[in-house]
């Protein structure tokens, strides 16, 4: 008896222990990355970074700002495009479609597409739109970035709707409620809040996208205000810099590298407090 | 049946049977739900007392598979016909379930929902008519202050009770409740019993009820369900004193069930 009592704890000692150790081994990486861009990005960041176009190569001073902003226009674009349709989806796979054989394939799809590799649907995006029209567009770098959070928000969304109990639904429609009332007025009340987490975390993942936009995008460096151009990125420009000779550059692309990381976790922390709100009340 | 009283038939079901897909789970169930009174069914679990209620508001028709045979008599039109406007039928019956069913909203909205559907916009009047509602299920007193709060936020028995006066906020003609009390402590019970006395002056009421006592409280009339066949239904006091089938008095002796 006491044997395995003593092997229990043995075993309870070491799995403890074995996961913790993962656990540090995980945190330890991320906290320093953290500390990497934090460190080395902090020092590029003045007034011109944010309100200045880049200097001519090798010249130092200037700024990122078609950068930021190009990068805000196309996440921003992304995002009109492939939230609602990816929360129209969503709707139809739980709301309407449940067990039926087209919902199945929808899902398959998109977990399929989860999976894709981005840099493919760059290139996917490069056949259809970019060679086609003869020119690297911010549109053709929104479009790839709805498509890599499409899934991603039909999923949760989907998963966010489920919770909403049957007995809910029910109710509604017992008071004589249309369907489309019920989902609208009733299912995504419940929803709303795990909708805009899940939305959040999809933007934050299409924000530090680069391989996608390498091939749709591409880069400018001056103002553009036309989405059918050419069009500057942080994540491009990050990939650009680091890969050139000036020490100027490099800070640059820490800067870069700065900004999107902590927007990123910025991002990541609002979501999980207003998840967190929603179990709380 | 020369029963002494003259309330009116409400609801006629005849030889109604229902089946889950190829499952059958009601046979030939044949009873009159009387008007303005309190029909109890009772029975063991699973012996198609939820499936029954929910013939009566066609609430089986959200899932595929579902089937009905017989006639369901309301106001003389046959509520199973293939044409029947599902949404009239349901704002005419209303229902509560057995778990608080609160929809993520203010309390004031969770009333005001149904009133909407029914066309009322009027701020004015929706105010009137959700603090009448919660008059009626006696909650005013206890949420007046809550009414912006989320009904999430509500006790159990508040929040069954807050179902109940959004059910009746709408007037319905009907109002089927699933074992409601089953998932309430017994002071909320009580509060609940003592609505029921006050609905049946306006409303038809169809109660599922695991509890014999609540049965013999609030109904006029019973219905004892058995593997999905009513194996008796008359008047409540007759019921639980002078049953007429041995299996009635069996369980409601506690012999099973
Ligand atoms: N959705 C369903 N699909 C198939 N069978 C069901 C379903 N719901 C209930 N049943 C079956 O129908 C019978 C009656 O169930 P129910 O009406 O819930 O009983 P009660 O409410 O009296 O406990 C049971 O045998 C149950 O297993
Ligand atoms: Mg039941």
């Amino acid at each position: 008896m006491s044997k395995r009592y003593l092997m229990r704890r043995v075993f309870n000692c070491a799995a403890l222990s074995g996961s913790l150790l993962c656990a540090v081994f995980g945190i330890f990486f991320l906290f320093w990355i953290l500390k990497d861009v934090f460190s080395s990005g902090i020092g590029a960041m003045d007034m011109a970074f944010f309100t200045e176009l880049p200097s001519p190569p090798g010249v130092a001073g200037g700024g990122l700002a078609n950068a930021i902003w190009g990068t805000v226009l196309i996440t921003g674009m992304a995002t009109v495009i492939g939230v609602p349709a990816g929360i129209l989806a969503g709707t139809y796979l739980s709301e309407y479609g449940r067990k039926k054989r087209f919902a199945s394939v929808v899902r398959f799809l998109c977990d399929i597409l989860v999976s894709a590799p981005s840099i493919v649907i760059g290139i996917f995006v490069y056949a259809v739109l970019v060679k086609p029209f003869k020119g690297f567009s911010a549109v053709a770098g929104a479009l790839a970035l709805a498509i890599i959070m499409l899934p991603v928000v039909v999923r949760t969304a989907e998963e966010m709707l489920k919770l909403v109990p049957d007995a809910t639904r029910e109710a509604a429609l017992a008071l004589g409620a249309p369907h489309w009332k019920v989902t609208l007025q009733v299912v995504y009340r419940g929803a709303f809040r795990g909708i805009i987490t899940g939305v959040m975390l999809a933007v934050a993942r299409i924000s530090g996208e680069t391989a996608p936009l390498l091939f749709t995008s591409f880069n400018n460096a001056f103002w553009n205000s036309n989405i059918t151009e050419p069009t500057a990125s942080l994540t491009v420009t990050i990939f650009n810099y680091a890969m050139g000779p000036y020490d100027d550059w490099h800070a640059k692309a820490w800067g870069g590298a700065f900004i999107i990381t902590f927007t990123v976790l910025f991002i990541n922390i609002l979501s999980r407090l207003l998840l967190r709100g929603r179990t709380g009340s | 049946m020369n029963d002494n009283n003259n309330h009116n038939d409400k609801i006629i079901i005849k030889g109604l049977n229902f089946y889950y897909g190829s499952k059958q789970a009601l046979y030939n169930v044949t009873i009159a739900v009387k008007e303005n009174e309190v029909t109890a069914l009772i029975g063991p679990s699973g012996c198609g007392k939820t499936t029954f209620l929910r013939c009566l508001n066609r609430m089986h028709d959200l899932y595929a598979g579902n089937r009905y045979e017989g006639e369901i008599i309301l106001d003389n039109a046959n509520i199973l016909d293939k044409g029947l406007d599902l949404i009239k039928l349901r704002s005419k019956i209303g229902m509560v379930f057995q778990k608080p069913t609160p929809f993520p909203m203010s309390v004031f909205d969770n009333i005001a929902f149904g009133l909407k559907l029914n066309g009322i916009s009027k701020k004015s009047e929706l105010a009137a008519l959700v603090e009448k509602a919660l008059k009626d299920s006696a909650l005013w007193d206890e949420i007046k202050d809550r009414l912006n709060e989320s009904a999430l936020s509500l006790s159990g028995g508040q929040q069954q009770r807050l179902c109940i006066a959004r059910a009746i906020a709408v007037q319905p003609d009907v109002i089927l409740m699933d074992e409601p009390c089953s998932a309430l402590d017994p002071v909320a019970t009580a509060k609940i019993e003592d609505m029921m006395t006050e609905l049946k002056r306006n409303y038809t009421v169809v109660i599922v009820t695991h509890n014999m006592q609540q049965a013999a409280r609030v109904s006029e009339w019973t219905g004892f369900f058995m593997m999905g066949e009513v194996k008796e239904f008359d008047k409540t006091q007759k019921i639980f004193t002078t049953p007429s089938n041995q299996m009635t008095e069996d369980y409601i002796t506690g012999r099973f069930g």
